[in-house]
């Protein structure tokens, strides 16, 4: 992320609730997602009835779409923002049906710039129109939330967990819908969630947060690959690497990709040419070597240097690699033994080899 | 007869009416208030039901009275006083059915929650638009029991129509004083018929409301 990005948000919210206290301050991009990442009960929710106006701390600035929203003498009433709300649970009105549900927001908003036949081809809604909210799954209902949030017209649209109320197979068939939203839309959306795979498959930007306060943010790559935060330490810790399809091997099934500049495979067909995918890479899946292995059965051997490390366990040390030929921007973690550590006499700054084994990223 | 059944029916529409307008704002206000003046208010609502009849009877026939402390609102109307006028019947009926109407209605609008209306003001209706175009339609259940009940409340009662309003022809004789006054003086037919219609009726009301309550009981989100 270039630091001249604008701002689309400046948010600084501070205020007790009870025994919990919030005290944060962050920035987000007017391009992108940026997820609010943190265990539940740290306080995401919050702040993000805070951004829509749905909640009220005494001691809270908010800037937003180039207006003030909240500060010191101001209060801009939640129906005045220009936001979309989803909310954990869908919230449809049941006293209507599913179109005049969509329509809810789309009649009181001031432009039309949305509109209802690509929301509806967005998510796939068309042969819900009809039926009642009742009849509907809950994943089905979940989409319906979100088109009739999009058709409001929001300049920013909030996402508070929409899939944490559903089952795995109704998660599935909605993070497509919410992967292919940002490249559909031109607006910013902040997204909350306790679940990290969410949070790398969907998002740009990370605020990490801790008991009502922001441990860390900036782009995910950089925090997810932080050794000094949390989310490294974690038994599933990834890397995530965003991959340009090139081609697709239909005999071995596997597509040939690119990052930046390095040719990257994964198995099974990602999409055609010149599709933006992303794969999480876990840093147990990723194994070092000093010299290019010969006659090896990892998929993909990679250039790489070793940024830093740290020791996660006695007998776990923990590598952050930057790829060669990308200036460090690319990054990839690696779990090894300590004991490897040593016996490889490996040290910062040092070029090596990263395998990482294809079938990993299978299942994704 | 047939003049009470008459009169008895405007006075429930009419009480029924004035209850509903001042019975849904008023419901949902003990709703969705934080006031701390909520649970004395929601007290007073509720009186008419453990009052006896009588007492509320007196209480409103004295204010109502030409020297009471509503006789100065009157004046501007060019009235001495409500008491023995059918007016002064349909406050009292007002008064007398208001937790009917009340209690319903506060229970369905808290029914509702912060749910809807919450996502209501995300999708840019303002509290009044969402009040009207959200919280009225999903508590209609609520409003349509109240409704029902007061009409069905209005018609039956007898102490407090006895009280303020007399027992005049045409203006305050309701269908209830009518029975009493059937009965003492022995024409038990007469009686009977009017008595086994108000059970008729008493049933079918208790019964229509418990049908709408099962439909509209359980909200989806």
């Amino acid at each position: 992320m270039s630091g001249v990005e604008a701002r689309f948000i400046e948010a600084r919210f501070k205020g007790s609730f009870g025994s919990f206290s919030l005290d944060v301050a962050f920035t987000a991009p007017a391009k992108g997602v940026t997820g609010l990442f943190g265990p539940s009960g740290c306080g995401k929710t919050t702040v993000l009835r805070c951004v829509a106006g749905l909640t009220r701390v005494a001691d809270g600035t908010l800037k937003a779409d180039g207006a003030v929203w909240q500060d010191a003498d101001h209060f801009l009433a939640p129906h005045k923002r220009a936001v979309g709300y989803v909310f954990q649970e869908p919230r449809l009105f049941s006293h209507l049906s599913v179109l005049d549900n969509l329509q809810y927001g789309l009649k009181r908003a001031t432009t039309q710039a949305i509109g209802l036949e690509p929301i509806i081809d967005l998510m796939g809604i068309r042969d819900l129109l009809a039926r009642s909210t009742a009849s509907l799954s809950g994943g089905e209902r979940q989409r319906i939330a979100i088109g009739r949030a999009l058709l409001s017209q929001p300049r920013l649209l909030l996402m508070d967990e929409p899939l944490s109320a559903l089952d795995r197979q109704s998660k599935n068939e909605i993070l497509p819908y919410l992967e292919s939203l940002p490249r559909a839309l031109s607006i910013p959306i902040l997204y909350v969630s306790h679940d990290l795979t969410e949070i790398e498959r969907l998002t740009d930007h990370l605020v990490l947060m801790e008991n009502g306060r922001v441990l860390a943010a900036g782009p995910l790559t950089a925090l997810l690959t932080d050794l000094s935060l949390p989310l490294a330490r974690l038994p599933e810790a990834a890397a995530v690497l965003d991959l340009t399809v090139e081609t697709h091997d239909a005999h071995y099934d596997v597509s040939q990709c690119r990052i930046d500049g390095l040719p990257f495979f994964v198995p099974g067909r990602l999409g055609p040419h010149g599709t933006r995918r992303r794969v999480r890479v876990r840093a147990s899946d990723v194994s070092l070597a000093t010299q290019q292995p010969s006659g090896s059965s990892v998929l993909n051997i990679l250039p790489a240097r070793i940024l830093s490390s740290k020791t996660a366990s006695p007998s776990q040390k923990l590598v952050l690699l930057g790829l060669a030929g990308t200036n460090g921007e690319t990054r990839l973690l690696s779990s090894i033994t300590r004991k490897s550590w040593d016996a490889l006499g490996l040290r910062p700054g040092m070029a090596l080899f990263a395998q990482i084994k294809g079938m990993a990223m299978v299942d994704r | 007869m047939w003049q009470a059944i008459w009169l008895t029916l405007q006075l429930a529409a009419l009480t029924t009416l004035i209850l509903v307008a001042l019975g849904v704002p008023l419901g949902w206000w003990l709703a969705r208030s934080r006031s701390l003046w909520v649970e004395p208010v929601a007290a007073l609502v509720a009186l008419p039901v453990v009052l006896p009849p009588t007492v509320l009877g007196f209480y409103l026939l004295v204010a109502m009275g030409p020297n009471g402390p509503l006789a100065p609102l009157l004046a501007p109307f060019g009235l001495r006083t409500l008491a023995f006028s059918f007016a002064g019947l349909v406050t009292g009926s007002v008064i007398y059915s208001l937790p009917f109407m009340v209690q319903p209605v506060r229970n369905a609008f808290q029914l509702i929650g912060d749910g809807p209306l919450e996502a209501a003001a995300t999708l840019r209706a303002a509290p009044l638009d969402a009040f009207f175009s959200v919280a009225v339609p999903l508590a209609r259940g609520g409003i349509l029991s109240g409704a029902i009940l007061s009409f069905a409340h209005t018609v039956g009662e007898f102490g407090v129509v006895l009280m303020i309003g007399g027992n005049i022809p045409g203006e305050t004789r309701t269908l209830s004083l009518t029975i009493f006054d059937y009965v003492e003086t022995m024409q038990w037919g007469a009686a009977h018929a009017l008595s086994a219609g108000m059970l008729v009726f008493a049933f079918a009301v208790i019964l229509i409301t418990m049908l709408i309550a099962r439909r509209t009981g359980t909200p989806q989100t």
